[in-house]
Order: structure tokens, then sequence, then C-alpha cells
């Protein structure tokens, strides 16, 4: 089940994608969801296409990861598209009308558009999330949140939070799978019957989980003390981030991006 | 000779525990420097709340620890955490980073070393557990012996003077036993590190200078291994495995045969049974 | 009650870029009655085999006979709950199963999952407590307030609660103290003949497949690569190196023997055996003497 999820998980490479600084990956990919409302034409989208395929071909990725991605959310995406088909008030010849539903040309256009957003939009930050291991992410957004040190936000500890976390997910899940292996050989159906006999399934499941957990934390936390953890002041760095021309050379792409956007909008 | 590790009536109750209960019992021992020095004694006995009061994990209700001169308190206990090493028995539990370079880094994070001396140490260290292969890897793709390895090569990395094994080995299968008992002998060797192995394997008790045997928080005894294995079937009631030759001349014993009363090594054992052979 | 494997090949996650393989061409046969260890150095498919036993993983192709039962690709999830009560699991660690708020509570889980009433569970309850060793006051109690060994006692005690045909043991003294080892081996030989069990027990402790198995599997790479009794598996120690597997220590001490020149015919398994050929040998009034010939001794 967890194994179908695409989005948010790593395939470890060696191309200039994976090597971008992840600082550079995690505000671009922002930067670029920013810009894609830029766009306003088919033009201005089949840019946008054009640039996202190009970074995916650079990644090596193979493109049914991408296609993956968006197919878990993809009755989301229609419900939103057909939602803006059915009640945008657009101008252009009209189709259909019935009460406050109204199909017109510029309806279905936009609901077109959207459907490009939202393509976009999981293309680029399951490009961003395939190509950056976690932790990479986790140094990134250490970085970007270290202005607020400034305002006394614990920021290294937040960061150490992030990274630990990120340790334990795949602990935890063989930890998960181990105890529902062991209740389902005590009789438990686990997805099987309706919602209170699934609820109650699960707290089997829970109670163990959490209790691990805990003695886990605690376990931890002993270790990381007699390792003379003190909390984040007067520690010095092992991960550092570099930023590479590779790095800059993504940037200028993208400003020549917005750019051409802007030149290209209807 | 001055001792390293001075532990002198040491009591020590949890705070749930009622005013005359104690963990521990008057404990007081003293181990010498580049000494090896194994702690037994069955699971609940308290050995490992021992080991956890000697760094401070956990403070005593009465009596003193000194580590290198130190006495410890609020004061120093910072300063004894860098001179002790601690690998406990959960390999997952005790993984901090996300890779097995960044987990070696840790204590010398904590310790504001600089970065380049960091990285040097970090490769060295892992260098020496043989693990340089796996310094990008995540800990969800090492066995229980690699990860105890890079535990212990954390240890090397922040170079502190004693290493407490919390009975490190107990969860690995034998092969991962077997890695970590040799990375623990060839650190031993490459430097006047004092170890502490708190313990059930025979194995590593046998590789001691000196074996404390813990039972109900009190220090029953003190000796040699060949002191203590001499105990024969005794010892499972202590907490230790039975040495293949004891379990031998138990067997030996069942069919008849006078056995000698004092421990033998397997190789003892061994010529032993070939000097009957030839005077038979 | 038989598990039969028959041309078993299972794959983690087939068709998606994750595809791994786990067991490859298994055929084998646990046979009713017998205490069968599995071994096999981690990593070699053990505990994929073991989620085999019950249906909790299906073959990807090839057919399991579980008793009566037939599992193949297609087996629906449904009705697997009667295998499941006829073949018991104890995973590693088993303690962390753990969850109810008492004892009780927490051993009657099982049965009551498969149908049996709550008052017939805890009295089940009740007798399987004494069967693994605890006393009754500890009934009432909270599972989390018991010292390990007897949370484990307790999580053993919750799977024979099903009343089990064959109950598969994995790593089940894995963390326990020598002592509590001993008293667990010991306990499992006496339930396996009070319950009239048939055993699998997944280990990595030679010592212990040669004082309890009858049977042995070994696994290597996905693939059961021997099968047979604990002497013959034993009988072959430069195989076993060659499959990252130990020696009982009793076999590892005689072959040592052995190559400082004592006879033996077979190698033993026990010390016991080893007690009884090494008293043969030396005291020849007892075993008549026929192996005077030149031994080299290199000291």
């Amino acid at each position: 089940m967890m194994n179908k999820l695409i989005f948010g998980r790593y395939v470890p490479g060696n191309s200039v994608v994976h090597r971008m600084d992840p600082r550079a990956k995690l505000l671009l990919s922002f930067y670029f969801i920013g810009i894609i409302f830029i766009a306003n034409s088919w033009l201005t989208y089949l840019v946008l296409f054009a640039f996202t395929l190009a970074a995916i071909y650079l990644s090596g990725v193979k493109w049914s990861f991408f296609i993956n991605g968006v197919k878990p959310l993809i009755w989301l995406i229609l419900f939103t598209v057909v939602l803006q088909v059915l009640f945008s008030a657009g101008g252009g010849h009209v189709y259909f009308q019935w009460g406050i539903i109204t199909i017109s040309q510029s309806g279905l256009i936009n609901g077109v558009y959207i459907f490009c957003r939202f393509v976009l939009i999981i293309f680029m930050s399951t490009l961003l999330t395939l190509t950056t291991p976690p932790l990479e992410l986790s140094d990134a957004i250490e970085y970007i949140l270290m202005p607020l040190k400034v305002v006394h936000f614990p920021v290294y500890e937040v960061a150490l939070m992030l990274s630990i976390a990120l340790r334990f997910v795949p602990t935890l899940m063989d930890e998960t799978e181990k105890i529902m292996n062991a209740q389902r050989a005590r009789g438990v159906d686990f997805g099987e019957g309706n919602i209170f006999q699934q609820m109650r399934a699960v707290v089997p499941l829970l109670i163990p989980l959490f209790v691990s957990s805990f003695n886990r934390a605690e376990d931890l936390a002993t270790a990381m003390e007699a390792r003379g953890y003190q909390g984040g002041e007067g520690r010095s760095k092992f991960r550092i981030l570099k930023w590479q021309m590779r790095d800059t050379w993504a940037t200028i792409s993208f400003a020549v991006l917005t750019v051409a956007l802007i030149l290209l909008r209807a | 000779m001055s001792s390293i590790i001075d532990v002198e009536h040491l009591n020590y109750r949890y705070p749930q525990q009622a005013a005359d209960e104690l963990t521990l019992r008057d404990i007081s021992f003293t181990v010498a420097p580049g000494e090896w020095v194994a702690i037994v004694g069955h699971n609940g006995s308290g050995k490992s709340t021992l080991a956890k009061n000697l760094n401070g994990l956990l403070a005593p209700a009465a009596g003193t620890i000194t580590v290198d001169g130190q006495v410890l308190s609020e004061e120093t206990v910072w300063d004894i955490r860098t001179k002790i090493g601690m690998v406990f028995q959960n390999p997952d539990n005790q993984f901090v980073g996300a890779t097995v370079a960044d987990d070696v880094a840790f204590s010398l994070e904590n310790q504001g070393i600089p970065r380049d001396e960091m990285l040097k140490r970090v490769a060295a260290a892992l260098k020496q557990v043989d693990m340089q292969d796996f310094a990008t890897r995540e800990p969800a793709r090492l066995s229980g012996g690699q990860k105890q390895r890079v535990a212990l090569a954390g240890m090397i990395a922040a170079q502190p003077q004693i290493l407490i094994l919390d009975e490190a080995t107990s969860m690995l299968d034998p092969r991962g036993r077997q890695e970590v008992l040799a990375t623990i002998r060839q650190m031993k060797a490459a430097s006047a590190l004092t170890v502490l192995s708190i313990t059930h394997d025979i194995d590593e008790a046998a590789s001691a200078n000196r074996v404390l045997v813990i039972n109900d928080g009190e220090l029953k005894e003190e000796g040699t291994p060949a002191e203590i294995f001499q105990h024969g079937e005794e010892l499972i009631k202590m907490g230790l495995d039975m040495p293949y030759a004891e379990r031998l001349k138990a067997a030996l014993k069942r069919q008849g045969m006078q056995v000698p009363a004092t421990y033998l090594t397997e190789k003892g054992m061994a010529d032993w049974l070939w000097q009957l052979r030839s005077n038979k | 009650m038989a598990i039969t494997f028959k041309q078993v090949d299972f794959t983690y996650q087939p068709g998606t870029p994750f595809a791994t393989n786990a067991l490859t061409d298994i055929n084998v046969t646990i046979p009713t009655g017998s205490y069968t260890a599995l071994i096999g150095h981690t990593g070699s498919g053990k505990s994929t085999l073991l989620q085999h036993l019950n249906a909790l993983l299906k073959p990807t192709s090839g057919t399991v006979t579980i008793g009566e039962r037939v599992i193949t690709p297609t087996t629906s999830n449904k009705d697997l709950k009667s295998l499941r009560q006829q073949v018991g699991i104890v995973f590693q660690f088993p303690e962390s199963q753990l969850f109810e708020e008492t004892v009780v509570k927490d051993i009657a889980f099982g049965p009551q999952n498969f149908g049996v009433s709550e008052e017939d569970a805890h009295q089940t309850a009740a007798k399987m407590l004494a069967l693994v060793g605890l006393d009754q006051s500890l009934l009432e109690r909270s599972p989390f307030d018991l010292s390990g060994g007897q949370m484990r006692r307790v999580a053993i005690a919750g799977v024979l609660a099903m009343q089990p045909k064959v109950l598969v043991l994995d790593e089940p003294t894995a963390g326990l103290d020598p002592q509590g080892r001993l008293e667990m081996m010991q306990m499992f030989a006496r339930l396996r003949h009070e319950q009239e069990l048939t055993v699998v027990l997944v280990t990595h402790q030679m010592d212990d497949v040669a004082d309890y198995a009858d049977n042995v599997i070994v696994m290597d790479q996905g693939r059961v690569v021997k099968t047979g009794t604990p002497r013959e598996i034993f009988a072959d120690p430069q195989w076993l190196t060659e499959h990252q597997l130990g020696l009982p220590k009793t076999t590892a001490f005689a072959q040592t023997l052995r190559e400082q020149g004592w006879q033996f015919d077979q190698l033993p398994l026990t010390e016991d055996e080893l007690a009884q050929m090494l008293k043969s040998q030396l005291a020849p009034s007892l075993a008549p003497s026929h192996f005077g010939e030149g031994t080299a001794h290199d000291e």
C-alpha cells in the first residue's frame, strides 16, 4: 500500500538535477509554482511544459514515475476541473446553461489550463522529491529558516528533529509491518468490515506502535545525551551545502523562463 | 597503580522505588587504565543501571564515582561524558544520524570540533571499522552488526578513554556478534582504551581481564575469567553462558568420569583429553 | 498438520521499479509432528518463507498446502482466518504485540477473534498462562508492568491460546539471558509433547538445532539448499561455512579433536553424545578398542 506512493520518494541517481544544491532545488520549485500563474495562453503553457519535460529529461528519472505521481491525485484534479468548467461565469460561446451551471468556451479553456497547472506542479514537485534525498531537503529547510534565529526560533533543534524524524520513518514502517503481521496472525483483519470494525482493528496496531516509539525515543535520548548532546548551541556542523555553478545556471534558466512567459503572455 | 574508574559505595534507586528498595546496593570497584572488565549478571540484576550511573545518565542515591581523577557531579558530567563512549543494546535506537557518516560525526558536532578535523576523523574511524564504503548509506539499509560497528566508529572518532558496551552484541546474529567483537578487540589493540562490557556472551566475557558478577543489585564476586568460569553450571544463574569446555566437563561427569576441578579453555580441554588418551 | 511448498516463488512489489525476488523455486515439506528448524544467514529468505506458513503472504507463483487448504497466488484474502488459527506464529520479540489493559485480555484476544466467547477465552487464557509457567496472580496485571521475560511468555501464551496445531517460533530466545533462553527452549519442548504440536523454529543457534530439532531446512539466497536431519546437515562442516552457517559447539569441538588425531565414526551433536564417545575411547573396558591405528599428534 505504502509502496505505491511515488510522491515523496527518492530515486538515487547522479544526474545534474540530483547533484544540484537542495536549496536551489527547493527555492526554484516554489518559484516555479509562482510563475505558473503568469501563463495564460496555449503558448505560455507549452513553454512551461517544454521546460518541465526538459528538467525531467535531465534528471534521467523514468517517465512512469511522474505519471504514477499524478495518478493518486487524478480524481481531485478532475473534480476541481469540473467545478471550474461548470461554475465559471466566463464569456465566449455558451454551449449549455441550466440554472447556475454554465458550460462556456472560456470555462472549458480555463478547465484545461487548471488541469495543466496541476500536472505541472505535480511534475515539478515530484522531480524535487525524486531527485533530492529527504535529508538534503531538511538541510535546505534549515538553511532557509536560518533568518528566524533572530526571533529566537530554535532552527537547529527543529532541523535535528526533522532529520531524526526522517531517519526513523523506515524503522517505524518496518515496525508497523511487523506488528500488523503479528496481529493478523492472531486473527485481526485490517481493512475489512465496516468503519467501526476497521477502527477497532487499528487499536492493536496503534498501542504497540506508540509503546515501541516511546521506548525508542527514550533510548535515543539516552544515547544522544551519552554522546554529549546539549542542544544546538556550540555545535559544529558536519553537513554543509555547497552552491555551485550548475545552481547558478539553473537559476538563470528560471529567470529566462520568467521573461519568456511575460513576453509571450496573451 | 592509579585507577581510571573508581566507584565507592554506590547506591541507586529509581524514582518510582520505595525508600528502602535499591536497584544498586553498596557497589565499590576500581578499573585500571587499559583494562577490559566484563560485568555479568542475569536480566534485571542492575548491570545496565550501573553503566548508566558511570557517565551520569542516572544520578546515584549515594556514593561517589571518580572518572580519570574527576569526581562525577553536575559540573563535571559533560566533561566526563567526553571521556566515556557508550554503545547500547538496540542498534536502531542509538543511530542518530540520517546517514552513516552523519552518525559517526554526531559526538564531534556536539563537541564543536571544526569541520576539517571532523572529516578526517570520521573517514579514519569508518576505515578502522571497515565501513568506509557505507559512509553515505542510510541506517535502514544496514544489518544490525553494521549499525553497531557504525556506533563503534562514532566512539573511535570521539576518542574517549573509556568504552562502555551495554549488551552491545546481544541483539545481533552470530555473524554480527563476531564482527563487533573483532572490532572491539582491534580497537583495544590500537589504543590504550579501557573497556567495560556488560554481557551474557561467554566469548565477550572471556576476552576480559576481569569479570564482575552483579546479582540483585550487589557486587557478588570478582575475578579473572578463569576464576569465574570455574563455577560451571552455576554460571547460567549468574547470567552467563557456560563455556563449552565446562559443558563437556559436566557431560563427562555424568558419564562417571573424573574431571579436573579447575577451569579449562577449549584448548586446555583438548590437551587434557589427549593426555588421558596417551596415558591410557 | 503438514505444510508443503510446491515450486513457490515470491517477489516483493512485483511489477514496480522496486521489485525484489525473495523466494525462488521452494519445494519443501514440514511434516506433521516434526520439530523443524529453519536456518540460514540473515537475508536468506527465512522470514519470507515463514510468512507463507499461515498465508500472511501468498506465493507469486506455485502453491503452499497448509493442512487441507491450498494457497495459490489467486487465493482470496477472505476466510484465511481458520488457517491463522491453526498455524500460530510467535514473531521475533513478540512482547511488542501486547496491547490490552490486562494480561488475561491480551491472551484472550486471539481466541476471541476466532469466535470464542469472552468467558471461554478468559478461561483458556488462565490455562495458557500456567502453561507458559507464569503465576495466575498476573492475570489482572497490565502486561506493560511485567519484566521483559514475563512479557514474552504472555505473548507466547496469546498465540498458544488460539490452540494452533503448528507453532512457528521466530528466534524466540533473542535478547533473553542464558537462563531465560534455556527455560524458554525447554518450555517449547514440553509444550510440543503436551499439546502435540508441529514446531517450526527459525534460529541462528546451532546448539538449539542440535538439541531440539529432528528436521532441518537450510536456506540461502531465497532458495532451500538442503533439508535433512540435524546429523545429516551438520555432517559437512565445510559446506555449512560456505553458506555462512556455524556448527553446534559440540560438533565444532569434535572437529578440532578429529584434527588432533581422534577418530569418530560420525560427528557428535550434543555434549552428552561426545562424552559418551570419548568415554568409550578412553575406557576400553566398556567398549572394545578398535582404534589403535597410527595417529599423529603435533605437539
